[in-house]
This record gives structure tokens, sequence and C-alpha cells, in this order.
């Protein structure tokens, strides 16, 4: 497996992905022929209505997906091209993941479900506490890394979650929905966190958001209908203006 | 990831006490009933035990110690004549009635032993002497009998002691001594007397002999013995060696044919009767109910923590290492379930020595075999959530 090249801006190069689920009559297309292309230093968001394919696409892109035909570069790596133990290895070194649930582990403390990724990667547990704690200081929960999740809130335990994405400082964060069960305040607050970390060196973001109310954070924004990237809008464009406007209302 | 396997086990309660609590069950079934089934196996040997011989000659067509045809007494002079043979005394083994004082009767097993040289006497006396045995109507006592044959068994002051009388068939029996002996397969006291007054206590017959006991001379094994004591007296002679393979175990045309006289009487009783069928099914029922429990309890703990797995393999944990930590969490239940049925099991042997029953006999093959046992359970477990856990993809961790 190739490291990824720091040189390249271009951290996710799809083309013409291809993805079904289901056989014969049952087949449905989610993906078709999409190519898209996600940079260093940037928030890219994915939106569209629901069952539009954004969160297969994400996954695609996370390497947690197989698809049909088109190609996936991550880092320069060719995704569809790697074996399965080859695709766990690069994602456990390589994305930091985000998920709308957290999916936190609850009979683990704040700084145990923030080191697993440390523990994925071999690092001892000493080391993936001290370094998880490190993190969980940056997020403003320095203070609660010997707690449960279930005694955080939402907005905390959705910045555990960020701290256990960025822990390992993988150079793509996957975010799916990541404001979903946030109220206004505390997403605003996570924006920021997603905001400094894209900002960082030769990191991106991909969020997929149906949250209208985060549009303005993003560097560009893909929007997909029916399987398909209609339009990828700059965050400096005119359109990107008028579609916030037009969505957050 | 032992430790986050540990933790994620443990951190669910009802879970991981419903898993060692199968587990716990299915040990207790598996190690006692096997140890109360060789236990009540080595009670049929018990005649065996108390007098260690190590030849017994009997009726050509004997099989087990309990159940022997009666020989002439003749049959002791041909053992004896066999040039292999070192000494070869009577014996008389067989049930009888005791009539106590309150005109009461307990089952007893008698023996008649050599009154000259007392061969097959107990092996260790805790009061009383030995040789008062030669006395008139005198016997030696085990330990059961003391309380068994007591006016009162509830009433320590009312034990049987040496000097106390009873009747055996009307005859009087004092007792001179009080040993140390197995427990007889029918749960009655032993009691040693010598072989002429043991023919006086039993209702006359033709032929009264129930084995000749004997030993070899030096430089030959009792193995080799026996075969020259079979060879020249067409008698049926056994090693007393104990339970297990012996040189002279062969195939016959009749089925099995053993060389140690424990090996055929368990044998004996393990084809004949229904006590291992009935132990068995025990045995069997607590595997089933390990399994069923374990195996149920363990998937919907995998179940219920499959978007944590499954986020974890999102993560990049390779499909090995979530099946090590599924293999970990059952290995760690099963050990703790089966620590805690061997600690019942033994808490339940201390009962039974002390009181002296149900027989209990934990030989170091059972909690080994049990422990086999439960990991097997164990690890059908792990496997059935390897499988769940193998065919969840990760991106299913993204669809809430």
């Amino acid at each position: 497996m190739p490291d990824p090249d720091p040189s390249s801006r271009i951290v996710v190069d799809v083309r013409a992905l291809e993805k079904s689920f289901g056989e014969g009559p049952n087949r449905i297309h989610v993906l078709k022929q999409v190519s898209l292309q996600a940079n260093t230093g940037e928030i890219m968001m994915l939106v569209g209505p629901s069952g539009c394919g954004k969160t297969t696409l994400l996954s695609a892109i996370a390497g947690t997906l197989k698809v049909e035909s088109g190609t996936i570069h991550v880092f320069g790596s060719p995704l569809e091209k790697m074996s399965n133990s080859a695709l766990t290895d690069f994602r456990a070194k390589n994305i930091g993941f985000i998920f709308q649930q957290f999916n936190l582990i609850p009979t683990l403390s704040v700084a145990e479900n923030v080191g697993v990724p440390l523990l994925i990667q071999g690092y001892s547990n000493r080391v993936a506490i001290k370094r998880a704690r490190e993190i969980l200081e940056k997020v403003g929960l320095g203070d609660r890394w010997k707690e449960r999740p279930n005694k955080l809130s939402g907005g905390q335990q959705q910045r555990v979650a960020i701290a256990r994405a960025l822990v390992h400082e993988p150079p793509l964060v996957i975010c799916d929905e990541p404001t979903a069960a946030l109220d206004a305040r505390n997403g605003e607050i996570v924006l920021d966190l997603f905001r400094e970390v894209a900002r960082s060196a030769n990191r991106a973001v991909i969020i997929v958001t149906h949250d209208n109310r985060i549009l303005s954070y993003a560097d560009r924004i893909a929007r997909m209908d029916d399987g398909e990237i209609v339009e990828v809008i700059e965050q400096n464009d005119q359109r990107t203006q008028h579609f916030i406007h037009e969505h957050a209302h | 990831m032992i430790r986050l396997a540990l933790k994620m086990l443990f951190g669910d309660n009802a879970k991981y006490l419903m898993l060692v609590a199968g587990l716990f069950f299915a040990t207790f079934l598996i190690v006692q009933q096997a140890s109360v089934f060789c236990g009540l196996m080595r009670w049929t040997t018990s005649t065996l035990k108390n007098v260690a011989a190590p030849i017994y000659v009997v009726e050509e067509r004997v099989e087990q110690v309990n159940e022997t045809n009666p020989m002439r007494d003749t049959d002791v002079a041909r053992v004896r004549s066999v040039a292999a043979v070192r000494w070869a005394m009577p014996l008389f083994s067989g049930l009888q009635r005791v009539r106590l004082a309150d005109g009461s009767f307990k089952t007893i097993q008698l023996l008649g032993i050599d009154s000259a040289s007392l061969a097959g006497a107990p092996g260790r006396m805790i009061e009383g002497n030995l040789e008062d045995l030669r006395l008139p109507n005198t016997v030696v006592i085990d330990e059961l009998a003391t309380t068994r044959l007591s006016s009162d068994p509830s009433d320590p002051s009312k034990k049987v002691k040496i000097g106390d009388q009873f009747e055996i068939n009307d005859v009087e029996a004092r007792v001179v001594g009080i040993c140390e002996a197995l427990r007889s397969f029918t749960g009655g006291p032993y009691i040693w007397t010598t072989y002429e007054r043991a023919l006086l206590y039993t209702p006359g017959a033709r032929k009264m002999l129930t084995a000749v006991i004997a030993a070899p001379v030096e430089g030959m094994t009792a193995n080799q013995a026996a075969d020259e004591i079979e060879k020249a007296t067409g008698l049926r002679a056994f090693v007393n060696e104990g339970f297990g393979s012996n040189p002279r175990d062969r195939m016959t045309a009749k089925g099995e044919h053993y060389g140690d006289f424990n090996t055929s009487t368990i044998w004996w009783y393990v084809k004949n009767t229904g006590i291992p069928i009935s132990f068995g099914t025990t045995v069997v029922i607590g595997f089933i109910v390990g399994v069923a429990i374990s195996c149920q309890t363990f998937y919907a703990f995998v179940l219920d923590n499959l978007k944590h797995l499954g986020a974890l393999k999102a993560m990049g944990m390779s499909n090995f290492r979530l099946s090590i930590m599924l293999v970990f969490q059952a290995f760690t239940v099963g050990l703790i379930g089966f620590g805690l049925g061997l600690l019942a099991t033994s808490g339940f042997a201390l009962g039974a020595i002390n009181n002296g029953q149900p027989p209990f006999y934990m030989q170091w093959q059972i909690p080994i075999g049990a422990f086999v046992a439960i990991q097997v359970i164990c690890m059908l477990a792990a496997l059935m959530g390897i499988i769940r856990l193998s065919l969840y993809e990760p991106a299913m961790v993204f669809r809430a």
C-alpha cells in the first residue's frame, strides 16, 4: 500500500463510481458515475435528500464499502484495488471517523474511548490514555476523562467522538451527520472544532449532513440527487451563499 | 485489546452474570455427576480395596466381585499347588443381616478370612487388636458399623464399641476391633471375622467359598502368577491393581476379558446396569444447558455490541483481532464459570466426605474434561459471535 503523498493537495479523488444494492427487479442503483475531489485544508459537505447516496459515497470514500466500478484514490492510494486487510490497515492509519450516533463504547471511560484508534494501531494502553487526555484537553473535556460517556451531554459526547477521530492524527476525517443529535449551540461548537481540524496541516474533513444550519462552515458543498453529484459549489461562490440562504430558510 | 475486551464484557453486568451462571451450572452438573458416578463405581469395588490381596481366584464364569459363584474349599489347595503362588487363603464375602438389641435388622457385608494368617484383614485398625479375631464369636467392624448398628445412630454416646454384642443369623458376635474401610456398594458396613465363623453366620450350602486370595512368588508379577493359576486350575484369576488397562485384557468370543478384577467389576456395572445412562444423561444435560444458555447469551451480547464492534471494524480493527477479542471474552467467562462451578462442587464434595455419602470420587481427569467441555461451549458461543460479526459490513455503522 503506497503511503499518502504529502505534496498533493488532492486528498480524495473519486471517478465514475458505480454502486448498486439488491438483485434483479429489486436492484437499486445508488451511485451513478459519481466523480468528486476533496482537497487538503477544506471542509467538504455532501448534501441532498434522504436516499440520494450520500452515506454510500461516504462509505466508499472511507473504504468500508466495495464499489462495482470506478476509482477511489485517497492520498493517491487506489482503495478499489486493495485487499480487505490492506483496506483495514489503511483506515486505521489514515481515516478518522465520526458517526451520527457517536458509537462510543458505554463500558469504557471517555479517555479509553478516545484511545481506541491508538490501541488499534498497537500502542500500549498507557500511551493511548496519555494521548487521549491531551486531545480531550483540546476539545474542552480534559476534566471529564474518567467518566463514562453516558454521563455527558449529547454535545460533549460528540466532542469525545471528535477527539477519538483525531487522536491518531489521521489526514482524512469522515463525519456522518455530526450535528444530527445536537442543539444549535453544541452544533456550532462542534463545527468550530471541525474548521480548526480542517485548517491544520494536510488534513481534510468530509461531512455528510442534512443540517442546513451548518452549511456556512463548508468550504465546498457537493449536492447529490438520485445517486449523482448535481453540483459542487465553493464557499466564495455566489451560488453557495444563495444555496445556504435558500436551504437555511 | 484484551483490556478493551474485558471492559466490554464486565460492563454488561446482566449478560456477564447470566453467562457465568450458565457455565457455573454446567460445570457443577458435569463435575458433580461425573464424580458421584466415579464414587459409585468405586464403591462397587470396595471389597477389593478392603481385602487388598494381589490376586483374586474365582469361579471361571465370575465377572464382578459382588456377584460370585461359590467354589469348593478344596480349590484353596489347588491354587496353593501352583508353583507361581506364594500363599493362597480362603475368602468368604456375602451379605448378611445383623439383629440388633432392639430386635431390628441391618444389612452388612460379611468377610471371612483365614484365621491362622489373617490374610485379607483390614488395612488399618482404629481400635482393638486384630489377633483377637481368633477368639470365639468375635468380629471386627468398620467405623460405619459403629453408628449403623447402634440402637440410636443420632446419639454418639450409643455408638457400638469394643465389647458390644449383636447377632448374625442367631449366632452371637462380639466386637473386638474397629477398623477403617471403604463403604460397600449397598451402603452397608463391613464386618470381618474368620472364614470358619463366617460359614457359621451364613445359612449352610454345599459350596461356600467366595474366592481364593493369593500372592505371587518373589520375582514374578501378579499378572504372570494369575496366568499360571488359570492354566493350572481352570479357575479365573484376576489381579487386584485398580481400574485401568491391564496386559491380560483381551477380546474373546464372549466379549472383553479383563485381567483386573476392579476393571472387570466396573465394566460389568457399566454394561449391565442403567447407572451410566442415568449419570451420563445428567452430564449431557449439563453440557446442553451450558451450550443453550451460554451460546444464546453470548450471541445476544455480541448483537448488543454489534454497532460498537462494527465501529471498531470501521476504524480499522481487523476481523482477526475482533475475533480474538470475542474468543478471549468467551474464554474468560468460561474460566470464571468453571472456577465457581468447581468451587461449588468442592463444597459438595466436602459435605459428601463428612457425611460418608453420596459416593464422591473426583479423579483428575474429571475437572480437566469438564474444563475442556466448558471451553468447547464457550468457543461455540464465540464462533457464533464471530460468524455474525464477520458478516457485518463496516459500512453498516454509517446507517443510523
